[in-house]
């Protein structure tokens, strides 16, 4: 019924979203837009150093993403810019450097649409293998750590003060961000993976009035997310990772609708 | 009370250092099980500085902190719970330990809001929200308990009500507890030991000893001392916590 590419991408997207749901919820607990969208665009980079001495995308991505997050974590604690601007000025950097370096690469030749915004047509049965692997490493890391996280996300002070060692998780957390990158790029391409983190997310609270609830309508979203946003692609030829951003967008302004909702009425 | 000389921590000149001045210095004192320590001193003092040294949150930058147990519990001065977090209370109750339902519910029983169970932190008063933070501390069943201002925006009947808890609870658990407390009646007719800080201790003792001490009437004033009498609001009724009346 379908080709063969589709299905990949199918099975590969619906992998990725089971691991931005829990990852997503958890960025925008912990107001990390910004530093989700800091990693991303440093994942161009990691591609043209995958390129240029052939190496696996996906580790060369997580390795470059995890050494530009441990280099904020650090920079953040010494310098007087406030956060924000230093997270704009690494973003832009890096992605400002991998384009240099993808322009300087004359004798390969690029797909930069492809790797900006995602490409379903270069999914292949490797791809599925890292997604569902890696996904399923740092589902259960996050799993492992989870309580000590998310007390810290609610209080830092309370978690330091009962013994949850919250330094070490945020640690552990943000190696698991540039991880969940390195999975995703493929499909949503450096630009938009942010995006996948947090609309469906965002959509979830707008529903739930507990973190597990949260959780899961969010895992939901990002499966409907991608599901429906790669059928539009094939539907309509347009890039894969705009149209599941843009499905998973019209999911959240669904969410908005008021509906009349039992949760709403409580109390 | 029941002093039995197990320290649980015990300070020497301890002291923080943070963006370029010393928050408080100088602090030297031990918390006992069973006994009810409390800070008081003006804002900015170093109260809530001293117990982070206690906590672990802040090193200390000299002086020691010695702690002998982990069975720690924390009621902090100020929790704000983003937005985007749904979290309610039965969540919030379990956010450092796994506690059965029943033990969640004798808590928040003991401070009143046992009917707040299900509903959203972001919801309740801050009133009610203290009585959960303290609510959540005693589910821990801990050793040490320390207790920052636990009693701000409870209204005037709950306040008397949490402090004869707290008081209960020192006797029931054993536990030793630290207590930061603007409520100088509170602090001078049921706590075991009183220390003033001002940056470092000005003076210590028993509740007693310190009110006649000239540097705490220094920083307090005489007023606290003589003229402070307790209004006392007398019902031939009770309320429960929603308002209900209960004879």
């Amino acid at each position: 019924m379908f080709d063969d590419f589709f299905i990949r991408a199918l099975i590969a997207g619906i992998g990725v979203a089971i691991v931005t749901g829990p990852l997503g919820c958890m960025v925008i607990w912990r107001r990390l837009s910004y530093f989700g969208d800091t990693l991303s665009h440093s994942a161009l980079l990691g591609v043209t150093i995958a390129y240029s001495f052939s190496i696996n995308i996906s580790l060369s991505v997580f390795i470059v993403s995890g050494i530009i997050a441990l280099l904020l974590l650090s920079l953040q604690k010494r310098t007087k810019l406030p956060g924000d601007a230093l997270l704009g000025l690494l973003s832009h950097s890096t992605l400002a450097v991998g384009l240099v370096i993808i322009g300087l690469l004359t004798s390969i030749r690029f797909d930069l649409m492809g790797l900006l915004f995602g490409d379903i047509l270069s999914v292949t049965i490797e791809d599925i293998f890292i997604i569902w692997l890696g996904g399923l490493i740092i589902l259960g890391v996050l799993y492992f750590i989870w309580k000590s996280l998310f007390a810290a996300t609610v209080n830092y002070d309370l978690a330091a003060a009962e013994g949850m060692k919250p330094d070490s998780s945020n640690f552990i957390f943000t190696i698991l961000l540039a991880g969940v990158i390195a999975i995703a790029i493929k499909m949503i391409g450096v630009l938009l993976i942010t995006g996948l983190l947090l609309i469906p997310a965002a959509m979830a609270r707008n529903l739930s009035s507990n973190p597990r609830q949260m959780i899961a309508l969010s895992v939901i979203g990002g499966i409907l997310s991608v599901i429906i946003g790669l059928f539009s692609s094939l539907e309509f030829n347009t890039a894969s990772g705009p149209s599941i951003i843009v499905a998973a967008l019209v999911l959240f302004i669904l969410s908005l609708l008021p509906f009349k909702r039992s949760s709403a009425l409580q109390r | 009370m029941t002093e039995n000389n197990i320290s649980l921590v015990k300070l020497d000149n301890a002291g923080v250092y943070k963006s370029s001045k010393w928050l408080v210095r100088g602090v030297s004192f031990e918390i006992s099980k069973g006994q009810i320590v409390t800070l008081i001193g003006p804002n900015g003092s170093g109260k809530t500085s001293t117990a982070k040294m206690i906590l672990n949150i802040f090193q200390t930058n000299e002086g020691i902190v010695k702690r002998n147990t982990e069975k720690v519990a924390y009621v902090p001065q100020k929790i704000n719970i983003d937005w985007t977090l749904p979290l309610r209370v039965v969540d919030f109750m379990r956010l450092t330990n796994n506690i059965s339902h029943a033990q969640i519910i004798e808590s928040l029983t003991l401070t009143g809001v046992e009917k707040l169970l299900n509903n959203e932190i972001r919801n309740l008063s801050g009133g009610e929200f203290q009585r959960v933070l303290i609510a959540r501390a005693i589910a821990k069943d801990p050793e040490l308990l320390v207790l920052d201002e636990p009693v701000q925006g409870v209204d005037f009947n709950g306040e008397i009500a949490l402090y004869n808890l707290i008081k209960n609870i020192s006797d029931k658990l054993n536990c030793g507890i630290l207590l930061i407390s603007h409520d100088i009646h509170f602090v001078m007719s049921a706590t075991d030991h009183v220390i003033c800080l001002n940056g470092h201790i000005c003076c210590s003792g028993t509740p007693s000893a310190v009110a006649k001490n000239p540097a705490y009437i220094k920083l307090f004033g005489e007023h606290t001392t003589s003229t402070l009498s307790l209004y006392e609001h007398h019902h031939d009724h009770s309320h429960t916590h929603d308002g209900s009346i209960s004879r």
